[in-house]
């Protein structure tokens, strides 16, 4: 196939070459390029989810005579969120793998506890926020409680998105079935949810556990 | 499914394949090690016997870890051929990361530090007024 024409290409340029840079079998197919993309723009989330955190390890500190990380967080109920996230994407996790093998029902069931103890996480992070909030420890109150409510709350809306995604997910599979499109899209949103659950790593160590620290 | 089984030897951990048992092992490996990484995190923030100042550091490196166990298990983030252009991307993303986090953290340390203190500053505004 390699013929004796065939220039080298200097640099990016593909002057003088027939390569058009597509490979010889033409464009990759769509089940790569979808998930290849969907993964590009996780990592652009992820780079706007670092400057959170750099606001937030910036302005940590900057409490102005309001209440510290100290005094606010509650360890027990940040294990259980952490639990219920850490299951929601285990068992997102098994429910792609039932949807490979176009099980419907076990595939909706696992669906239906991914969401379940999702909500059950953002129940836990709604509850704190309005315990906080009712403390008078409001986003309002100083710069760190800003940084901490626009971080934890960015994650929290991601969840909430997911969620929503989740629920027309699940009715995409039952109206038209494991059709190949359906399944891609399933593959993105378990992309989507196992991110998160990267991000709350970073934040439970971050803002919740070492701000606890005697 | 049986016939194949000398074949899954060869895959890496965490990679996608026809197998069903093997397959759902890999993500009850990947949540086993999870939750062994939190319940450590959460220990060695709660427990008194260890040196606290090294205690931060110590929490990082096991999150850097428990994130490093979400991609392999989780994501299913391989050293394979087929996954060369998922790794480039992700590298090309954790340099950012630490760019940003790093270089925030570090130039307004620096900035802090260099800050005039406030009621100074007011002063000389006061005199010149």
């Amino acid at each position: 196939m390699t013929t004796a024409s065939e220039a080298p290409a200097v640099g990016l340029t593909h002057q003088g070459s027939e390569d058009t840079g597509l490979g010889h079998r033409g464009p990759a197919s769509k089940s790569i390029v979808v998930p290849y993309g969907f993964w590009l723009f996780i990592l652009s989330d992820m780079v706007l989810f670092s400057a959170l955190f750099a606001s937030y390890a910036t302005l940590v500190h900057a409490t102005d005579g309001g209440p510290a990380t100290n005094q606010l967080f509650d360890r027990e109920l940040v294990a259980v969120e952490t639990l219920a996230l850490l299951s929601s994407s285990f068992v997102c996790g098994l429910a792609m793998i039932a949807a490979k093998r176009k099980n419907m029902q076990l595939t909706q069931v696992w669906l239906l506890l991914t969401g379940l103890t999702g909500l059950v996480f953002l129940g836990i992070e709604l509850f704190e926020f309005g315990k906080m909030i009712g403390e008078g420890a409001g986003p309002q109150r100083s710069a760190f409680l800003s940084s901490f409510f626009t971080l934890v709350g960015c994650h929290g809306a991601h969840v909430t998105a997911g969620l929503l995604w989740l629920g027309t997910m699940m009715a995409q599979i039952w109206a038209k079935g494991f059709r190949q499109d359906i399944i891609r899209r399933l593959l993105c949103f378990s992309v989507f949810w196992h991110a998160l659950d990267i991000i709350w790593v970073a934040i439970f160590t971050i803002v919740y556990l070492i701000g606890t620290l005697p | 499914m049986t016939e194949h089984e000398p074949e899954l030897h060869n895959v890496a951990p965490g990679e996608p394949h026809d197998n069903m048992l093997t397959e759902t092992l890999s993500y009850v490996i990947g949540l086993g090690l999870a939750l062994l990484l939190t319940g450590i995190s959460f220990w060695v923030a709660s427990t008194g016997t260890l040196w606290g100042p090294g205690v931060a550091t110590g929490l990082v490196v096991l999150a850097i870890a428990q994130m490093g166990v979400h991609l392999v298990f989780f994501l299913h983030i391989t050293s394979g051929p087929d996954n060369t252009n998922n790794v480039l991307a992700l590298a090309f993303g954790v340099l950012i990361v630490f760019l940003v986090m790093i270089g925030t953290i570090v130039i307004m340390a620096h900035m802090n530090a260099n800050m005039s203190p406030m009621p100074e500053l007011m002063n000389l505004q006061m005199q010149k007024g």
